[in-house]
């Protein structure tokens, strides 16, 4: 267990989501789920975070601003995406502006689907990704040695 | 004194849960003009009608915002209501009521929260949020959803509320009223909040008027207009004025918000009274034709959505104005002249939703 597993720090950008899921990425930061207990902490900052929280679709506005967010993040890290929208574009994958879900530019590693997302899905999500980024550490260090 | 500089503001800001892009021209710390550029959540779904018929369109409907979920839907159902000249029961109409009250006040809470967040107020934000799950509660209660529930339906409404679940809601309601009492008054007296909030952002009743400001942004300037006042859905039978304030800062945007938070009450309180059992829906038939605005009012002023059918199950043409994108003008007028520091309280206070103002 390193640091990484005991407190992940997240960065969450909205693609083209309804708010819906949003509200609820902030929600599980109140005190009724309170992530932060398990060290989570929401910043703003790309360079001080393990994981992306990515809620909404991805269309031709705002496909170089996730990319230059998840390439200004320090390795290893993680891609959550969250939401139906971010799994495959959901309801909106018909529309003409609607590239589809994370997966068009980023490696995504954990889905967390729902409509909007819940928020003890969400939790499940992130905690799963926890796993991810401490293997992704281990492949990191070994792969120095 | 220096040259100007453009600093650009979003659209991954840590204050914004939501991306907004505004190219901040400033000299020294003073902001003289910000430049707008939208659309990194355009999503085109005004289109779907050609491709979702006209009553699987409210779930997309539902879907241009998260947060005031139940009255977009509601008011799209109202513009296909009115162009298939259905009349929905009375009982239908009092629980659009409900719901649109109970989404008013949990957007109100949120709105708190995050205006709190912006001016570094920590446990406010938090006690805001805490306070609004609580109301979340009863939508979940109600509904089965917490933030898109899908309760409003074409002919309707999709669930009934008993009667003993009403006197249960009114009782909780009453009981947090005292909370919305005590965290407004942080807000309302707290030294530090009004120090960021009183004189910062001013929009007179002039430029309100002609920029086309709505909602509590509007009604923060003086000026008395509000949708719920043409008495759509039962809001005709409940009696309603709405809350003014005049001074047209941040404090009076704020001011209107936690007052506005007692009257959805109130209207819940008067709804339930009135109510009479009966049915919730009627039977959908025909197909829409002909054209209609709907309008209505959100948490964040007022929407219009115009439809137009062609005899077919699919809609010809659907069109949503939404609140924020009619702030949007204002907003820039409001962040003309401030220090630099009250940007992020100044976009927050005409409670943007992007989701809504790019579809």
């Amino acid at each position: 267990m390193g640091a990484l597993s005991k407190s992940p720090w997240i960065i969450h950008y909205d693609g083209s989501s309804c708010n819906g899921c949003d509200i609820e990425v902030l929600a599980v930061l109140m005190p009724r789920f309170d992530v932060e207990r398990f060290g989570v902490i929401n910043t703003g900052n790309p360079k001080h975070a393990d994981i992306l929280l990515l809620t909404g679709s991805i269309n031709e506005q705002n496909k170089s601003v996730v990319l230059n967010i998840y390439d200004q993040m320090p390795d290893p890290k993680v891609v959550l995406a969250v939401g139906i929208c971010a799994t495959s574009g959901g309801i909106f994958r018909e529309c003409y502006n609607v590239m589809g879900g994370a997966d068009k530019v980023l490696p995504v590693d954990v889905y967390v689907p729902g409509c909007a997302v819940r928020p003890e899905a969400l939790i499940d999500g992130v905690v799963q990704a926890v796993g991810i980024l401490e293997k992704k550490r281990a492949a990191q260090k070994a792969g120095k040695a | 004194m220096s040259g100007r500089t453009v600093i650009p503001f979003g659209p991954q800001h840590p204050v914004l849960p939501e991306p907004i892009h505004l190219d901040l021209v400033v000299e020294d710390e003073k902001v003289v003009e910000a430049i707008p550029s939208i659309g990194f959540i355009h999503r085109g779904l005004e289109r779907l009608v050609e491709k979702k018929d006209f009553v699987d369109f409210t779930y997309v409907a539902e879907r241009i915002c998260g947060i005031c979920s139940f009255i977009h839907g509601m008011t799209y159902c109202m513009a296909v209501e009115e162009l298939l000249k259905l009349e929905i029961p009375e009982r239908a109409k009092y629980l659009r009521v409900i719901w649109s009250e109970l989404s008013r006040i949990h957007s109100h809470l949120l709105w708190m929260g995050l205006t709190a967040d912006a001016f570094g107020f920590e446990s406010l934000f938090m006690q805001s949020w805490q306070l609004r799950e609580k109301i979340l509660d009863i939508i979940e209660e109600t509904t089965g959803g917490r933030v898109i529930f899908g309760s409003a339906k074409v002919g309707g409404v999709r669930r009934d509320i008993s009667a003993d679940k009403l006197q249960d809601i009114l009782k909780k309601l009453r009981s947090y009223q005292n909370q919305f009492a005590e965290i407004g008054g942080v807000f309302l007296r707290d030294a530090t909040v009004k120090h960021r909030m009183q004189g910062v952002g001013v929009l007179t009743s002039e430029q309100a008027q002609v920029l086309g400001a709505v909602g509590p942004t509007l009604r923060g300037s003086g000026i008395a207009a509000d949708l719920r006042m043409t008495g759509y859905a039962a809001y005709g039978k409940l009696g309603f004025s709405p809350v003014v304030e005049t001074a047209g800062d941040c404090y009076a945007r704020c001011q209107v918000r936690i007052r506005e938070l007692d009257q959805s009450v109130d209207l819940i309180e008067k709804a339930a009274a009135q109510m009479a059992e009966g049915p919730i829906e009627v039977k959908v038939a025909g197909t829409p034709t002909g054209d209609f605005f709907a309008r209505t009012e959100q948490p964040r002023g007022e929407v219009i959505y115009y439809a137009k059918g062609n005899g077919t199950k699919f809609l010809q043409r659907m069109r949503v104005r939404t609140p924020t994108f009619a702030n949007i003008p204002p907003l820039l007028t409001m962040l003309g002249g401030c220090q630099l520091a009250d940007v992020p309280v100044i976009v927050l206070t005409i409670d943007p939703c992007i989701s809504c103002a790019e579809r």
